[in-house]
């Protein structure tokens, strides 16, 4: 493509390294004006590094920049900003106990002469911006007081007071409830539609469909392709976003339960703070049931999950599992009772990265045989254990053993952890967010084998904030919301829209199933 | 490039750079002070070197400081800093002068109880450290210190107690004879023992001239069962997975509270066998009044430090110490260069040592930088 004024970004032959790593491998970018333009790629294909280049938080080691068709330079964000790009980053960098004003404006203060704050003269500005592209903020409301998609809006807000045109969003919808995120649609449309160029960062496919004019593929580094999304399908999207087709939809047979092997009954359970964060929660899982818990992040959920696996204290209430009361034991019983847990954060709960794979597949089991004897490590056992898990779960690369679980890509991290888990052949199988960072190739690897367990007739419950995953590999689905649960639906029973209003804190339209 | 990047990057190589550092550092300060630096190098090697009994001195100096590296080491594989190691040596020698003097047992019955105790004693010092620390999150660098000058005063309270001070010194009644572990301290002053050594000169100086002992032996010998238990028992496992991730050792069920109790009892329990060692290996067999540390627990964790937390490095690094410490005091005898020179050194050394992980960062940087000329 030739360099035009037509398009608001032009980058040609980008080159990054870090360490050994070759990031980008001359990638072009061509953006035009007043588009949507989606960068689709797996976590690590280099998407947020091409973005951190035009932003100016990384310099690239080679190529060229254009901005309106002519040569840039950016050496820092400060240059970015100049030249009318923004970004928003996943983390908000907003002061809490500021007002929406307040922080749009921070950094851009309005004086008068005397150079005394105008704040009458900004909060105008700000209101002009906001009605010009039909934000709903309240603009004398503190951020800590607003919700999560409210701050997302502050956070584009700021970019704009600054004059930006070209507005980077970095995966924005990641901690938005699909209502937030169709309003989020709606005001990047208004803002294409009033002249700004919008670069959507992202590997969802589905709001790649919806909003973007144009999407451009990166896969280990390279560029893949640009494709107008209203005339591919989803399918093709994912293909060529992991190099090799993948089925989006999770096969499974209906659920066939049996008897209820896992029981929360009025289960309450405070924060760090001392906050009441699960309350008076009860559940049932049975054997062959997939048990999903959707919600917005921090209504509870890591509170829930410690409770059970007891590394917080039930404040009331029991939590049985066969029968038998596990709540305020130690996380050693919890296994002991074939409760086994994928963490949410598999690099700080599930791995000890500095230990090699292989002395990993051992952390729960390394006190008894065959593993140790006398209190002496058998090395020989563990090898072949490691050996054979690592083949039958296909972690990769397959000469890991004796390497630190640090080497490992995300994706094969997790593989390690589910070895681990799944080989403890537990009743109840707990998954929180086990495909968070995951590629499309390994969440469809680890929502096969939740399905696997339930079909072998383990209880497993999933904990996700990822909407669609939970209404697509759950056979019953609860939302929980401010640490209850406001409604149990049956997977055909649930639908997107009542589902999405609950997690936002809705009434309750559905009576439990 | 690829190769030297890979011999950089090993334990052995930072530390064989960081004495080299030592060395320079310690050259420049000697000649900025007018002495000659080879002259006082050759006076410190000589020192460690020229007569078997200097190599035997080096030994007993060695025992204990390679005890408390050890000590330092066991807990930092846990993630535990222990700095109260020379807390725990001298409650030990505290608590092994005391029975030492008062019970009246033969050898092979006193030495395993004054063993024993001594290690029972650096265990509870160190043990304490870990309970406060697992009950209360209190951090152990502040207890431990604290219980450093505990031990400190308790150990000049004891000197200074009238059924133990001995009239006329600054310390206490040694410990029996039947409570030393000295190569054959009997033999080798009867007659046929006398008659046996005249025959070998070196070995006659070795063991009339010096308190040759036990205490390298046991030293060599923990160093070589730590190296085990870290590495190759359930235990180890376990306090290693807790160094390492805290986080992820307690959600797989590993009793982080016990863990870090435990690791500081052991941790202690090898300071407390310096103590011993010190006591019952070389003279004067007692403890005597402090006017400051002795530094035999400090200079653990130097110890520790440049042998990069492994046990067995921990020996060798044990004898530099040892050596230098004792060589040391050649120079200041024959150069007239102050002993201290040994501290800025050893200091330089573990400052390097500290730096360690920049060669490593260098090392990537020419592995990098080779593989882009490569292209």
């Amino acid at each position: 493509m030739q360099i035009s004024d037509k398009y608001a970004v032009q980058m040609r032959g980008i080159v990054k390294t870090f360490g050994s790593l070759r990031a980008l491998d001359h990638v072009d970018l061509d953006v035009r004006k007043g588009t949507i333009h989606a960068l689709l790629g797996e976590n690590g294909a280099g998407k947020s590094t091409l973005m951190n280049i035009l932003y100016g938080l990384y310099q690239a080691d080679g190529g060229e920049i254009y901005r309106n068709g002519k040569r840039v330079r950016i050496k820092g964000p400060n240059d970015a900003i100049r030249l009318g790009i923004g970004m928003v980053h996943q983390h908000f960098m907003l002061v809490e106990n500021f007002t929406v004003t307040e922080n749009v404006i921070l950094g851009r203060e309005v004086t008068n002469s005397l150079g005394v704050l105008d704040m009458k003269r900004a909060r105008e500005d700000v209101r002009r911006i906001v009605e010009k592209y039909g934000f709903q903020v309240d603009l004398d409301a503190k951020i800590e007081d607003i919700s999560v998609g409210m701050q997302q809006r502050v956070e584009i807000l700021k970019a704009l007071y600054r004059g930006v045109d070209v507005l980077i969003l970095d995966e924005p919808t990641a901690v938005l409830t699909p209502q937030e995120t169709n309003d989020l649609i709606g005001i990047m449309r208004n803002l294409a539609a009033g002249g700004k160029t919008i670069i959507l960062i992202t590997h969802k496919l589905k709001e790649i469909k919806q909003s973007s004019d144009a999407c451009t593929i990166i896969r280990r580094g390279k560029l893949i392709d640009t494709v107008n999304p209203q005339t591919v399908d989803e399918e093709t999207l994912a293909a060529k976003m992991v190099g090799h087709p993948v089925r989006l939809v999770v096969e499974k047979t209906p659920a066939q339960p049996k008897d209820a092997v896992f029981e929360i009954d009025r289960l309450s359970v405070r924060d760090k703070r001392g906050l009441p964060a699960v309350k008076d929660l009860s559940l049932k899982i049975h054997r062959g049931e997939i048990f999903g818990i959707a919600g917005v992040d921090g209504n509870g959920q890591n509170e829930l999950v410690e409770a059970i696996t007891c590394l917080a204290r039930a404040e009331s209430g029991t939590i049985k599992i066969n029968g038998e009361e596990i709540q305020n034991t130690t996380p050693q019983n919890v296994i002991r009772h074939k409760i086994s847990t994928i963490p949410s954060d598999r690099q700080r709960h599930g791995l000890v990265l500095d230990f090699s794979c292989e002395q990993n597949t051992i952390l729960e089991k390394y006190r008894s045989g065959p593993f140790s004897r006398r209190g002496v490590l058998q090395n020989g056992k563990i090898a072949a254990y490691a050996e054979k898990l690592i083949r039958e779960y296909d972690v990769r690369p397959s000469t890991c053993a004796l390497q630190p679980a640090r080497s490992l890509s995300g994706g094969n991290q997790q593989k390690l952890i589910i070895a681990r888990e799944i080989s403890n052949e537990p009743d109840l199988l707990i998954a929180v967010q086990p495909t968070r960072g995951l590629d499309v190739g390994a969440i469809e690897y680890v929502h096969k084998m939740l399905v696997h367990e339930r079909d072998a007739g383990k209880a497993v419950l999933l904990i996700s904030l990822e909407l669609d995953e939970v209404l697509s590999v759950s056979d019953t689905i609860a939302v929980l919301y401010g640490g209850s649960i406001l409604g149990t639906f049956r997977q055909d029973q649930a639908d997107e829209k009542t589902i999405g209003l609950l997690m936002a804190g809705g009434k309750r339209h559905a009576v439990n199933s | 490039m690829r190769l030297t990047a890979k011999i950089l990057k090993k334990p052995i190589t930072s530390a064989l750079i960081a004495i080299v550092c030592g060395f320079l550092v310690a050259a420049v300060v000697l000649a900025a002070a007018g002495y000659n630096p080879w002259q006082a190098f050759g006076a410190l090697f000589s020192g460690m070197f020229a007569r078997p009994k200097y190599i035997s001195n080096v030994l007993i100096k060695a025992a204990p400081i390679i005890l408390t590296g050890l000590s330092v080491a066991f807990a930092y594989k846990t993630s535990l800093f222990n700095i109260g190691a020379e807390g725990q040596y001298i409650v030990s020698a505290i608590v092994v002068t005391l029975l030492g003097v008062r019970l009246n047992l033969p050898a092979p019955l006193l030495i395993p109880v004054l063993l024993a105790a001594g290690m029972l004693a650096g265990g509870i010092w160190g043990g304490l450290v870990g309970l406060l620390k697992a009950k209360y999150g209190i951090h152990e660098v502040i207890t431990s210190i604290m219980l450093n000058w505990i031990a400190f005063y308790l150990s000049n309270y004891i000197v200074n107690l009238p059924a133990f001070h001995q009239p006329d010194s600054t310390g206490t009644y040694p410990i029996r004879e039947s409570g030393y572990i000295m190569l054959l301290p009997n033999w080798k002053r009867s007659p046929q023992g006398m008659a046996a050594l005249s025959r070998i000169p070196w070995l006659r100086e070795v063991m009339m001239r010096t308190d040759v002992n036990f205490g390298i032996l046991i030293a060599v010998y923990m160093a070589v069962l730590v190296g085990f238990v870290l590495y190759r028992t359930a235990k180890g496992f376990e306090l290693r997975a807790v160094g390492f991730n805290r986080d992820a050792a307690q959600f797989a069920g590993i009793d982080v509270g016990r863990s870090l109790l435990e690791s500081m009892l052991i941790s202690g329990a090898l300071s407390g066998l310096a103590g011993c060692v010190a006591i019952m290996g070389a003279a004067p067999h007692n403890i005597s009044t402090l006017a400051a540390f002795e530094n035999n627990g400090f200079n653990g964790l130097s110890v520790a430090f440049i042998a990069g937390g492994s046990p067995v490095g921990c020996i060798f690094a044990g004898l530099l110490f040892g050596g230098f410490l004792y060589g040391g005091q050649t120079v200041q005898a024959d150069v007239g260069a102050p002993s201290e020179i040994i501290n800025i050194m050893m200091g330089t050394i573990v400052f390097f040592m500290a730096l360690s992980k920049l060669i490593s960062t260098l090392a990537d940087r020419l592995a990098k930088g080779s593989a882009l000329h490569a292209e």
